[in-house]
């Protein structure tokens, strides 16, 4: 019975302890962790994405609720105009989800550009979406309108060889991102005024 | 003490090193190092969770029943990895992105807890120290040399830096999963015949 009691009292006391100590630490870099997620991985892509832009769009962004999931929008300047929106979406890749910032004009509904943030695929191949900007390039300009594809698939993309499934999962992924895109157009449409003065 | 503090260190640097003598804790092994910052990276966060569970353990031996003693070193061992994914999230995100789960998993890690079992909670604080750094580090240096080995070999890099020229080919099999093994392999081969001279 002794026994019984010194087992439940220790892991109960060593549980809580640990408890306490994980929150502090959790309290106390949260911050921090956003802050690098934000700078590190999705404000060097939004920054490319947007070159030229008159204004820091990672520092022009707004917050904006779509379904249930809160999205944080990138608005870009062009010509004292605000009219580039860019935010970030998951997509499935070859080895686990990948995280893909797309760039949209709100002017005339095209394509500004995408760019792979976070990603487990393969160096050498897959990982080429991410390290090969003039592959990305080749997104640039294209409509909103139809659905972005590799050529195998009938689209005006081409793979990256050896990752086709990369290619595909990105163009998917950016597909996906249009249609949400024009979705929640209007709604967008409204955020941006008030950033673009 | 039946050894002195030097040889608890050193044992875990050629005698016992994890990977190539005991054969544990393969999964990070075979996982992560398909570079060989990647290597050096999820070694060093093995050896903070080995050093900050093998010193609580060994603190705390007299106290921890022996029924329960596994689900407490279990407690432990979640509570320091949990702490290194937060501090590698807030200081080291890219690093962090890189490792992925595979950080979550040092949990279950066999090597963690078999210190603790089998050195730990038998041993003093100071000679669990030495045992848990000596582990550690020889766990960073197998991770580290398979990482190299790979990352030259698949993608032609050192460290990120290009080694050859445009002409080179690299071994793209290298960095994925049979590469690994093969890699692991002969590299253990290669220590069997020194060690048995």
């Amino acid at each position: 019975m002794v026994d019984m009691i010194k087992m439940v009292v220790v892991l109960t006391i060593l549980s809580s302890f640990s408890g306490g100590v994980l929150a502090t630490l959790r309290d106390n870099t949260s911050e921090r962790i956003e802050n690098q997620e934000l700078n590190l991985v999705k404000g060097p892509a939004v920054r490319q994405i947007l070159e030229g832009a008159s204004n820091d769009p990672v520092a022009d962004r707004v917050k904006m609720t779509v379904g249930e999931e809160e999205k944080t929008l990138f608005i870009g300047v062009f010509d004292g105009n605000a009219n580039t929106v860019a935010f970030e979406t998951t997509g499935k890749g070859y080895a686990d989800k990948f995280g893909l910032v797309v760039a949209v004009n709100t002017d005339d509904d095209t394509l500004v550009g995408i760019g792979v943030t976070t990603h487990k695929e393969t160096p050498g191949l897959g990982a080429v979406a991410k390290d090969d900007p003039t592959w990305a390039a080749q997104f640039k300009g294209l409509p909103i309108s139809e659905p972005v594809a590799i050529t195998n698939d009938g689209g005006s993309v081409n793979a990256i060889s050896g990752a086709t499934i990369t290619s595909r999962a990105v163009c998917d992924a950016a597909t996906d991102a249009l249609k949400l895109y024009s979705d929640i157009k209007p709604q967008l449409l409204e955020q941006i005024k008030a950033v673009g003065k | 003490m039946a050894k002195s503090l030097t040889q608890e260190f050193t044992k875990g640097l050629w005698a016992e090193i994890p990977p190539f003598r005991l054969v544990l804790g393969l999964c990070p092994v075979l996982g992560v190092t398909t570079t060989m910052e990647n290597g050096i990276g999820m070694g060093l966060a093995t050896t903070f969770v080995l050093l900050g569970s093998n010193l609580i353990v060994s603190l705390l031996r007299k106290v921890i029943p022996a029924k329960v003693r596994i689900a407490c070193f279990i407690i432990i061992i979640a509570t320091f990895v949990i702490a290194v994914e937060l501090l590698m999230q807030a200081f080291a995100y890219v690093l962090f992105l890189k490792l992925g789960v595979f950080i979550p998993l040092i949990v279950v890690n066999c090597i963690v807890l078999g210190r603790a079992e089998a050195f730990a909670s038998k041993n003093g604080v100071v000679a669990s120290i030495a045992d848990g750094l000596g582990i550690g580090l020889g766990f960073t240096l197998s991770l580290s040399a398979l990482g190299a080995v790979r990352e030259i070999l698949g993608t032609g890099t050192f460290f990120g830096i290009e080694l050859f020229g445009a002409s080179f080919q690299p071994f793209t099999f290298m960095v994925q999963a049979p590469g690994a093994f093969m890699a692991l392999g002969l590299m253990l081969c290669g220590m069997n015949l020194v060690g048995s001279k």
